[in-house]
């Protein structure tokens, strides 16, 4: 049971840190219905950039935790949008209205570039950095080891509830949210209405590319680790669970995320660590073939 | 690393010339200033790990470097190629070229024809060479038999290194355990990646577009975890080695007197082992080619290129999706099974690493330069891809940067590749060309 606990806490904040990746591929997804297949990389990059403020920040001496995580934090996020906001401007506007498959090979592309450009600018060995959280708060001690939660997860689930809410205000309440909508339901109509449908659709690709800098920056804190190539598993398993909780769905996203998270820990901690990854691959061939609409997703109606 | 500058909404209609100067001198700054916040702390300051803990270096000079021909480089395009109207880079491909089957697709056609023949026994041609050749045909292989898939079908394949490690492995398996020979194994190589091409290819038949490209990438990536994961049976990351090499019907490319030197009574030279693969490969790759060019002429293959130009109508008129999903699936999966072979004959060692997502990236983006559909496409492509990455060998880093790059730039320039109009297969009366932009290929 202790075991089973700490695999659900571990499976949360893994859920966590893919469910706020995942929000950056359905968005994309709803309202220009392509796979922004380089937005793994982006996740990555931003974890470099957060890695990089960081290391700025202790050289300046400002080692005041929370200050210096709402720095690394805004200074991710920024960095993080002016990449996805580059990348939508140079590999897929040119594309819009081109044949179907042009966008996700120009997106593979880009994948490529930006893993090969953090490798080349930054080295390909893997970054680790002491931990900055220690303590946490222990629930429940067993006889063979305590169940315990530690401060950066309850920061990384609480950022995530607290994120969640405020971009699902934002597409449900705010003219940007109904711009959004209207896009992802008729462009022409959208833009004969009045909405530049240009400038929604590049600042979808900054919300999700800011989100993806926070997961970035608690992967960085989480983990400790990173190195050039963590976008590409992250993205594929983000995916995952943007396509299970129904691809065009901000609580699906997060559901989907959560799932994955679990899904993930349990298999590792219950089965064996070197096929998690096959489990959740799986798990998205399965989910497309049986339930391509995910679990909260629209129907797809077939336009002839 | 120079960004891809973003064609300005003004690509497509040029302002006026009187402010044609400082119109693209803003712009040129603005990219700079964009160049500037993507690249400056990125690029400035490189992490680097010491025993002591991370510390950061300071290399500034890149960031200016960048930024400096993300300007340049902006300046002058908006000032030359973006200036004319109407202007694309589209004029600096040769006419010949964008129509396939014209006269000079055909005269490229046969001297890279000769030339492969010919190879190795051109004048200064050396084991480099030779070895370099053979890379391309697979590679060319490879392609041809993606072409087939995502070329003719229509269905983007991001899993087909899955195959090719299909048939590497099912060589050296069935080597390794029943004691086979290559030309025993290289039939089994080609049914069993047919077979797994159905068993990959029967749950993704209702999947279209880009959801299937994410299902056959995370197929691809099952299949190496497993190899990588399953010591037992595949030698795990350690692969497996000592892979017996092919014989010359029956002779054995060795110095003893039953060997094929001493049959022919030729002196003994490891250059004929090379020449003979050279020629193996030369041989399978064409066997591609006029299959899947035969097969372009028969049912099977108008079926596969109508359900690429449209699923729905071929489904109203009676074409079994399923029927035509699975055999494009299937014989493409095929003939990456027999480059598989191949490779890990010629190899004689093989491992899950070689058989990783970028190499699928790489042979989609052979497939996709070229211009789907178009064989001769592909073939240059291979060649001028897989020579580059050789000829820029110093450059290794790079190559990769670059090779992303160009996936980006052609899409943007010529998204149906280099060679990208078609002759149709089936016509009334005379054969008209199809240029690129008339063919809604990919909603399959």
């Amino acid at each position: 049971m202790d075991y089973f606990l700490q695999q659900l806490i571990n499976g949360l904040t893994l859920g966590s840190i893919y469910g706020l990746i995942a929000i950056g591929y359905t968005m994309v997804y709803g309202i220009i219905g392509m796979i922004n297949f380089a937005h793994g990389d982006v996740f990555m990059v931003s974890a470099f950039a957060a890695l990089i403020a960081f290391l700025v920040l202790l050289a300046v001496g400002i080692t005041a935790v929370p200050l210096a995580l709402v720095l690394v934090l805004i200074f991710a996020m920024l960095i993080s949008s002016l990449y996805g906001w580059t990348v939508e401007r140079v590999a897929y506007r040119p594309l819009r209205g081109s044949f179907r498959l042009a966008p996700l090979i120009s997106a593979i592309g880009m994948s490529i570039v930006l893993q090969n450009y953090i490798q080349i600018v930054q080295g390909a060995r893997v970054k680790a950095i002491q931990p900055v959280f220690t303590g946490g708060i222990t629930l429940h001690e067993g006889e063979l080891f305590d169940v315990r939660i530690s401060t950066i997860q309850i920061l990384i689930i609480v950022t995530t509830i607290v994120l969640m809410t405020v971009f699902s205000l934002i597409v449900a309440k705010t003219s940007l949210g109904r711009a959004q909508r209207s896009c992802e339901q008729d462009q022409k109509m959208a833009a004969l209405l009045g909405i530049d449908v240009d400038r929604t659709i590049s600042l979808t690709f900054v919300m999700g590319a800011a989100l993806a800098a926070v997961a970035g920056t608690m992967y960085l804190m989480y983990y400790g680790v990173i190195d050039f190539f963590i976008g590409f598993i992250a993205g594929v398993k983000a995916f995952t669970a943007a396509v299970l909780g129904g691809i065009g769905s901000l609580p699906g996203a997060m559901l989907g995320g959560l799932l994955i998270g679990l899904i993930e820990a349990f298999w590792a901690g219950y089965f064996s660590s070197e096929y998690k990854d096959v489990a959740v691959f799986a798990i998205l061939a399965i989910v497309l073939i049986f339930l391509p609409t995910g679990l909260l997703g629209k129907p797809e109606v077939e336009k002839v | 690393m120079t960004a891809t500058p973003a064609k300005p909404a003004s690509a497509v209609a040029p302002p006026a010339p009187a402010h044609d100067l400082a119109h693209a001198f803003k712009d040129a700054l603005f990219s700079a200033l964009l160049a500037l916040g993507l690249f400056g702390v990125i690029m400035g300051l490189k992490t680097e790990q010491e025993p002591t803990g991370l510390i950061l270096e300071q290399h500034w000079e890149r960031v200016l470097w960048a930024v400096g021909i993300v300007f340049v480089g902006r300046l002058v395009l908006n000032l030359t190629i973006w200036r004319r109207p109407g202007g694309k880079l589209d004029d600096l491909m040769p006419k010949g070229l964008q129509k396939y089957g014209g006269s000079t697709g055909t005269a490229i056609g046969v001297i890279l024809i000769a030339v492969a023949l010919t190879l190795p026994f051109l004048p200064g041609a050396e084991r480099y060479h030779v070895d370099l050749g053979t890379l391309v045909l697979t590679y060319v292989m490879l392609g041809w038999g993606l072409n087939i898939v995502v070329g003719l079908a229509g269905l983007l394949d991001l899993g087909y290194v899955a195959f090719y490690a299909v048939g590497a492995y099912s060589y050296a398996l069935l080597a390794s355990y029943f004691d086979l020979g290559f030309w025993a194994c290289l039939p089994l190589a080609f049914i069993l990646a047919c077979f797994w091409g159905i068993i990959l290819g029967f749950p993704v038949l209702r999947l279209r577009g880009d959801y299937l490209a994410i299902v056959t990438l995370a197929f691809g990536e099952i299949i190496r975890v497993v190899l990588l994961n399953w010591s037992e049976f595949t030698g795990g990351p350690n692969g497996i080695g000592q892979i017996p090499r092919p014989s010359f019907f029956g002779l054995e490319f060795s110095r003893g007197d039953d060997g094929f030197a001493a049959y022919f009574g030729l002196e003994f030279s490891s250059m004929h082992r090379i020449i003979f693969l050279y020629y193996v490969i030369l041989v399978l790759a064409f066997v591609t080619h006029l299959v899947s060019v035969r097969l372009r002429k028969l049912p099977i293959g108008r079926a596969w290129e109508a359900m690429r130009e449209d699923e729905i109508a071929c489904r109203s008129l009676g074409l079994s999706i399923v029927r035509t999903k699975l055999t494009a699936f299937a014989i493409g999966a095929g003939f990456g099974g027999l480059a598989g072979a191949f490779f890990a004959t010629r190899q004689g060692f093989i491992s899950p690493e070689s058989f990783t997502f970028i190499e699928s990236a790489l042979i989609l983006a052979i497939v996709v330069l070229g211009g789907m559909g178009s064989q001769l496409g592909v073939a240059i492509a291979a060649v001028v891809m897989i020579g580059g990455f050789e000829y820029f060998r110093e450059f290794e880093q790079y190559r990769m940067l670059v090779f992303g790059m160009m996936m980006v730039l052609i899409m943007v320039w010529r998204p149906r590749g280099l060679v990208s109009s078609r002759a149709p297969s089936v016509y009334l009366k005379e054969r008209k060309k199809v240029g690129a932009d008339m063919v809604s290929q990919g909603h399959g």
